[in-house]
C-alpha cells in the first residue's frame, strides 16, 4: 500500500484505464499540454496523444455533449470540467441527455460517460468560483453521483465509473488534490453505491461526504477526547443513489444523527439524509437529527467572512453537544 | 440557390422517392388525426412540406450505416433511416411495441439498430452529440458519417457555435443539415436572427457550406451527394442549408396564426411531392392513375397495417416504469466485476 496524493490517485486511474482500453479518452480545458489545473491528467498527453487526451475549447456544454455523443458509440470519455461552477453550463447535456437517454430510448442507448469536476470553497475565489453542486446532480434520476473523500476512493471510484455503463458525475474538491492517503498497489475498484463507516462509535452518527468527512473525523476525535462521546462517522461517498440501508443501520445503533455538508442547507444532502431517517427509523431516534450546513448566501470574497460561511469540525462538535444538552 | 440540372437519380429511384415522400406525408397526416382523437398524446411536431429534406439527404447517404440524429420533428427521418413505421406509430400510441416501448414518445424516437440515434427535445441539443458520434466514428476507424438535421432556429443556441468550432477544429466526419423553414416556433427568422442566410453564419468556422432549394428532392439529393462525399473523404464537417417550409404549426398546440396566407399559398405551389409527381408525369414515366393508386395503397397500408398494429398493441407493463433509469445489473456498480 503506497501513499499518494489525491491528484496522483486520479491520474493513476486515468492512466491504467487508458492503457487497458483504447476507447477510454479524456477531455477538458487545459488537461492535455498543460496537464490539468490540478494535475489529474499530467503526462497523459505525451503518452496517449491529442486524439485521446483532448484540450477542449472553453465550451462546457459543447464538449460535454460531444463526450456524451461519443459514448453512444462505446467510447468512454472522462470529461474534466475545471470547476463545478462551469458545470452549470453543461447541466443541459448532463441532465437532459446523459441521464435520460437510456430511459427515453427504451433501453437502446447507453451513455457511459464520466464527468469529474472539483467544487467547494477554496481560498477567496469569490461567489462564482465556490459553488457546491452536488445537491443539484444527486437529485437527477439516471445520473450516478459519487464524491471521494480520500485518494483511495478517488482512484477506485474513477476506475469503476469508467467501466460502468451509466453516466457518473464525480464531485471532487479543490482543496483536496494535495491530500495524502494510502492507495492499494494492486488495481482497486470502489463500489459506486453504498457508504463506509470511517470510524466506529455508539453515541451519535456523523454523516459526511467529500471534505465534510474530515470535519466529522476531527469532530469525533474531539468528542471522544474532551467530552466522552463516541461518534460513528459514516462516509457517504455515493450521493445518488444514497445508501438508505447504511444510514438506517448506523442510526439504529447510535440513535442520534448529525449531517455535515458544505452546501447551503435547503434541498441538500442533509435534507435528504434526514428524510431517509424520518421515513425509515424515526422511532429509533433519541433526539431530532441536525444539519450542519453553509450559510444561505453566495460565498463572500473576504477571508474571514468566507470562513464563517462554511462549517468546520467545531460546528459539528457544537451540534453534537447541543443534542446531548451540553 | 442552386436549381436542378441534370438528374443524378434514375427514374426508378425517383418513383421510389415519390412513394416514400407521399408515405411520409400520409403518415404525418394520420398522426394529426390520431392526435385529435387523443390516441397520440404530448407534443406532436409534424413534417408535411419538408419531406424533400430528409429524403434527399438520407438518399445520398447510406441509411443504416451512417448515423442520423435530429430534433423532435423526427418521425420521417427515423423511417427514412430504415425504421419500421409500425414501431414508430406504436411509439406515438405509447404502446409496448413502440421503438422505445412507450417511454420516449413523438419527440424521442430511437432506432439504434438502424443507427437512428434519436430525436431530442432541447433545441440545439443534438449539435454536440453529432460531433461526438463523429468523434466515435473517427476513433473506431470506420467510414461512416454522422448526419445531424436541425432547424434554422437551433442555430441561435450556443451549442451551434460550440459544436461547429470543435467539429472543424478536429475535422470530425459530421454533416450538419439545416432545414430552414423560416420560423422558430412562431417567430419569423428575420425577427429572431441577425443574419438570415444560415449558410453564411458557418463561414466563421472555416466549414464549407451551401444553401439550396429544400423543396426539390433532386436538388437536395445532388447537394447532399457532394456534402456526404466531402465528409466521408475525411475533409471534415460540412453544412448544408435547405430552404423549406412546414405546412402546419410548430406543434399541434400552435394555431399557426402568425403566417400570411399569401406566403402559405406561395409555398404550397412548391410542394415537394407535387413537384416530383408532375415532373415524372410530364416525362411520361408516371400517369395520374399510377399516382392515385400509389396513394390508395399507402393509405390502406397505414390504416390496415400500421394503425391497426398500434391500436392493437398492449400498453407497456408497469415494470417498465423504472427499468431503464440505470443500466440493469451493471457489475461495476459493486466494484468487483474483475
Amino acid at each position: 500500500m503506497a501513499e499518494m496524493m489525491f491528484w496522483e490517485a486520479v491520474r493513476r486511474a486515468h492512466d491504467e484505464e487508458m492503457t487497458r482500453d483504447p476507447l477510454v479518452i479524456c477531455m477538458g480545458e487545459d488537461i492535455g499540454v498543460v496537464g490539468g489545473t490540478y494535475k489529474a491528467t499530467q503526462g497523459l498527453w505525451d503518452k496517449y496523444g491529442p486524439e485521446r487526451v483532448i484540450d477542449t475549447p472553453i465550451s462546457e456544454n459543447g464538449y460535454t455533449g460531444l463526450g456524451i455523443g461519443a459514448s453512444f458509440l462505446g467510447v468512454r470519455p472522462i470529461i474534466e470540467i475545471m470547476s463545478v461552477n462551469f458545470a452549470w453550463l453543461a447541466t443541459d447535456q448532463i441532465v437532459n441527455t446523459a441521464a435520460k437517454v437510456h430511459y427515453m430510448s427504451g433501453g437502446q442507448l447507453k451513455a457511459p460517460v464520466v464527468v469529474r469536476s472539483p467544487g467547494g470553497t477554496a481560498h477567496q475565489l469569490g461567489a462564482q468560483h465556490s459553488a457546491r453542486m452536488e445537491k443539484v446532480f444527486m437529485g437527477i434520476a439516471g445520473l450516478r453521483v459519487v464524491t471521494p473523500s480520500n485518494p483511495r476512493q478517488a482512484y477506485g471510484l474513477l476506475k469503476s465509473a469508467v467501466r460502468c455503463d451509466d453516466p457518473v458525475f464525480i464531485n471532487e474538491h479543490e482543496l483536496m488534490y494535495n491530500m495524502k492517503g494510502e492507495v492499494p498497489d494492486e488495481e482497486y475498484f470502489h463500489p459506486l453505491e453504498g457508504s463506509e463507516v470511517a470510524r466506529q462509535g455508539k453515541d451519535v452518527t456523523l454523516f459526511g461526504y467529500n471534505i465534510s468527512v474530515h470535519w466529522c473525523m476531527q469532530a469525533a476525535d474531539i468528542l471522544s477526547k474532551q467530552h466522552g462521546i463516541e461518534a460513528e462517522v459514516v462516509d457517504l461517498y455515493a450521493l445518488n443513489p444514497l445508501d438508505r440501508a447504511g444510514i438506517v443501520e448506523s442510526v439504529g445503533k447510535t440513535h442520534r444523527a448529525v449531517i455535515a455538508e458544505e452546501a447551503e442547507p435547503a434541498v441538500g444532502v442533509g435534507a435528504e439524509v434526514m428524510a431517509i431517517i424520518n421515513e425509515e427509523c424515526f422511532f429509533e431516534l433519541d433526539a431530532p437529527p441536525v444539519r450542519v450546513s453553509a450559510v444561505n448566501a453566495p460565498i463572500p470574497y473576504n477571508h474571514t467572512l468566507e470562513k464563517a460561511a462554511i462549517p468546520n469540525a467545531k460546528d459539528v462538535v457544537a451540534a453534537v453537544l447541543k443534542i446531548f444538552g451540553k | 440557390m442552386t436549381s436542378a440540372k441534370k438528374s443524378l437519380l434514375s427514374v426508378e429511384a425517383k418513383k421510389r422517392l415519390l412513394r416514400e415522400m407521399l408515405f411520409a406525408r400520409r403518415f404525418e397526416e394520420r398522426c394529426y388525426e390520431a392526435y385529435v382523437e387523443r390516441k397520440i398524446g404530448g407534443f406532436l411536431h409534424l413534417y408535411p412540406g419538408e419531406e424533400a429534406c430528409a429524403h434527399g439527404v438520407i438518399e445520398a447517404a447510406r441509411a443504416g450505416h451512417d448515423y442520423v440524429i435530429t430534433s423532435y420533428r423526427d418521425h420521417v427521418h427515423a423511417i427514412k433511416s430504415g425504421m419500421d413505421p409500425k414501431a414508430v406509430m406504436a411509439e406515438l400510441f405509447a404502446k409496448e411495441t413502440g421503438c422505445c416501448k412507450g417511454l420516449g414518445g413523438s419527440m424521442h424516437i430511437f432506432g439504434v439498430e438502424q443507427r437512428f440515434m434519436g430525436g431530442y427535445a432541447l433545441v440545439g441539443g443534438p449539435f454536440p452529440l453529432a460531433a461526438g458520434i463523429a468523434k466515435g466514428i473517427k476513433m473506431k476507424g470506420g467510414d461512416e458519417i454522422c448526419i445531424c438535421f436541425l432547424g434554422d432556429a437551433a442555430n441561435n443556441q450556443g451549442t451551434f457555435h460550440e459544436s461547429l468550432n470543435m467539429a472543424k477544429l478536429w475535422d470530425l466526419p459530421v454533416l450538419y443539415v439545416c432545414e430552414n423553414n423560416l420560423y422558430g416556433i412562431g417567430t419569423r427568422i428575420d425577427r429572431s436572427t441577425a443574419v438570415v442566410d444560415q449558410y453564411q453564419r458557418v463561414s466563421g468556422y472555416g466549414i464549407p457550406s451551401k444553401q439550396v432549394d429544400g423543396q426539390d428532392v433532386e436538388v437536395v439529393y445532388a447537394a447532399a451527394r457532394e456534402a456526404v462525399e466531402h465528409v466521408r473523404s475525411g475533409k471534415g464537417p460540412y453544412f448544408l442549408e435547405l430552404m423549406t417550409y412546414r405546412y402546419r404549426g410548430h406543434s399541434m398546440s400552435d394555431s399557426n396564426a402568425y403566417r400570411a396566407k399569401d406566403e402559405e399559398r406561395m409555398w404550397s405551389k412548391r410542394d415537394p411531392i407535387i413537384m416530383l409527381r408532375d415532373r415524372l408525369v410530364e416525362a411520361g414515366k408516371l400517369t395520374e392513375d399510377d399516382y392515385k393508386n400509389m396513394d390508395t395503397e399507402i393509405l390502406n397500408e397505414i390504416e390496415d397495417d400500421i394503425i391497426k398494429f398500434a391500436e392493437e398493441s398492449p400498453e407497456p407493463s408497469m415494470e417498465l416504469l423504472d427499468k431503464y433509469v440505470l443500466v440493469e445489473n451493471d457489475p461495476w456498480v459493486k466494484g468487483e466485476a474483475r
